[in-house]
């Protein structure tokens, strides 16, 4: 008998998993019938997902931690068993801003910390001469997007909350507010970064990992009373998205990947900057200049399905760091336990061996000391 | 009811909102106001200074909106979700309809309990009325499809307008089909084979 399940998604490149995993069969093997709803707002994402409307969701991994510490929103315990990706999500300003930075910056223009300390004094400059600060758009208050931008800023001593502001907007919109120069810079995940690029509105200043080594973004979200009445599905489940995300991140299956994420239905966007983001071969400025990184979206590769408990943690503490949530050792070991190795080891076999050229810290961060989820709180001082 | 309490609606649908609106005028609240333009939203909301905003989910912009749970210096009330966990019941119907609600923290449940009711039935009214119009539109195209059909089997096979009717209604029925599909079929099949 199939097991019916309804899936809910963001059209963003790091559903891959996902919809490779409906779209090319890795879900029917497993006998299961899963219809994938495209929804408009992470809000939505969630609330669907809270109230059982659908049985599991593409969510970003803080919004997972926040619904099950009961922040800003109705406590509903929810568990990550499969992580959908590793980092791709990427910092794009303005040409006016970029031009501005590289001013200051000169050959440091490739630097997180010699462009944030770069913003630090064009924020500085604004301040004296009584102009408006800086505005950047990120997705949601608790988001990666969020947390990254601020830990870029803060290296370079701006403090987020008082000297530029930081507001909300959905993916589809930040192309156009940065064209029509209601902000000033954005950090979002793919495609949107190079649909600026591609409208000449923006230059890609970072990649995400240029400011943390190895982050997590999205993951796959179940209601925790869900999962345990139905472990079978949750097993399949499981699989179907271990074998999708192997298969996304195979290069022989490149150009197959993108013409199914590319579906108007999916993504519905050119399959040719699906490509550039799934290579992480991005073109980084309107001139046409690229950038490379092996380490821009991990879908498979790198153990990045299986979730890591250090990223939980490093995003607790981002948000007792910006004051979202109160630092306790019981909401840390919430927050961990939010993603699960356990359940995703059991159905494939892996374990938590260490990649080699991953950071010690499971983070690697380009500024302050190594994250060390055992003494949050002296890690958070260092930061004062 | 309250006329003081000053609502919003965040709407990009003209029709749906002033569906909302008139309900919402009929039931004694006189301070509403509709936003349709998405940029810059939360300003506009600020400038407002609303009790109660309604959002329809079918708006990416409903994310925005999340922003004024945080505590920081651009948000001058704190704004509450309406639903909590007790309210199981009310956050399925409001997502089912399709709306959802913020409140300024304070704003008595029973009060606002009331606002949600008329919102979720107004809003399924929209959606009842749309869905009228769409199978309007189907009977109407359906109904084209099966004139061209009698036409062709009347030409065809020397038929009357009845006997041409009783035909396709005959093979639908033995088909187990719609009488729209079968002249779908005759259409299509009369148009290859011209």
């Amino acid at each position: 008998m199939n097991e019916r399940l309804r899936i809910g998604f963001i059209p963003l490149c790091d559903a891959a998993a996902l919809m490779i995993a409906v779209d090319k069969g890795f879900c029917a093997q497993e006998k299961l019938d899963v219809e994938l709803i495209r929804e408009v707002s992470w809000s939505n994402v969630r609330d669907k997902l809270n109230i059982g409307i659908f049985d599991a969701a593409h969510l970003i991994a803080p919004i997972a931690i926040a619904s099950s510490l009961g922040l800003g929103h109705v406590k509903v315990p929810i568990i990550a068993p499969v992580a959908l990706g590793i980092n791709g999500n990427a910092i794009t300003v303005s040409p006016a801003l970029y031009r501005a930075l590289a001013a200051e910056a000169g050959d440091g223009i490739i630097d997180p910390l010699k462009t944030a300390q770069a913003l630090a004094r064009l924020v500085a400059e604004r301040k004296r001469k009584g102009e408006a600060p800086f505005t950047f758009g990120m997705t949601f208050p608790y988001s990666t997007h969020n947390y990254h931008l601020r830990f870029w800023m803060a290296a370079g001593g701006i403090d987020p909350d008082e000297d530029v502001r930081l507001v909300v907007l959905p993916p589809p919109y930040m192309v156009d507010s940065l064209a029509s120069k209601q902000v000033d810079g954005f950090c979002v995940g793919a495609p949107w970064n190079s649909v600026a690029v591609d409208q000449n509105v923006g230059h890609i200043l970072h990649f995400m990992s240029d400011i943390l080594a190895s982050a997590s973004e999205k993951v796959l979200a179940l209601r925790q009373t869900w999962a345990n009445e139905n472990p079978d599905v949750v097993t399949r489940l499981i699989r179907a998205h271990h074998r999708a995300a192997q298969f996304a991140d195979d290069l022989a299956n490149r150009d197959e990947v993108c013409n199914i994420l590319a579906a108007p239905n999916r993504i519905g966007i050119a399959a040719e900057v699906i490509r550039r983001t799934l290579d992480g071969k991005l073109k980084v400025a309107p001139d046409g200049t690229t950038r490379e990184s092996t380490r821009y979206l991990q879908i498979g590769r790198n153990g990045a399905a299986r979730p890591n408990p250090v990223h939980a943690a490093w995003l607790y503490a981002q948000m007792v760091r910006w004051r979202q949530a109160p630092l306790s050792a019981a909401l840390l070991a919430q927050a961990r336990a939010v993603f699960r190795p356990d359940l995703y080891d059991a159905v494939t076999g892996t374990s938590a061996q260490p990649a080699t050229g991953e950071p010690a810290d499971s983070v690697g961060a380009f500024a302050g000391p190594a994250f060390d989820e055992g003494d949050l709180a002296k890690y958070l001082a260092a930061w004062r | 009811m309250d006329p003081t309490l000053k609502i919003v609606i965040v709407d990009e649908n003209p029709i749906r909102a002033a569906i909302l609106e008139d309900g919402l005028q009929e039931a004694g609240f006189t301070q509403v106001v509709r936003i349709a333009e998405m940029t810059n939203l939360l300003s506009r909301i600020y400038a407002l200074d609303p009790e109660v905003i309604l959002i329809d989910l079918e708006n990416p912009s409903r994310d925005v909106l999340e922003q004024m749970f945080q505590v920081s210096r651009v948000v001058k009330r704190p704004i509450a979700m309406f639903v909590d966990s007790s309210d199981s019941a009310s956050i399925q119907a409001s997502v089912d309809a399709g709306v959802s609600a913020y409140i300024v923290d304070g704003l008595k449940k029973e009060r606002m309990k009331h606002i949600l009711d008329l919102c979720i039935s107004r809003f399924n009214a929209f959606s009842r009325i749309q869905g009228e119009l769409e199978k309007t539109k189907t009977q109407l195209e359906e109904r084209k499809v099966i004139d061209r059909a009698k036409g062709i089997l009347m030409k065809a096979k020397n038929l009357t307008e009845e006997q041409a009717y009783a035909l396709m209604r005959k093979t639908a029925m033995n088909e187990n089909k719609k009488i729209a599909e079968i002249a779908q079929s005759i259409v299509m099949a009369s148009d290859l084979l011209k």
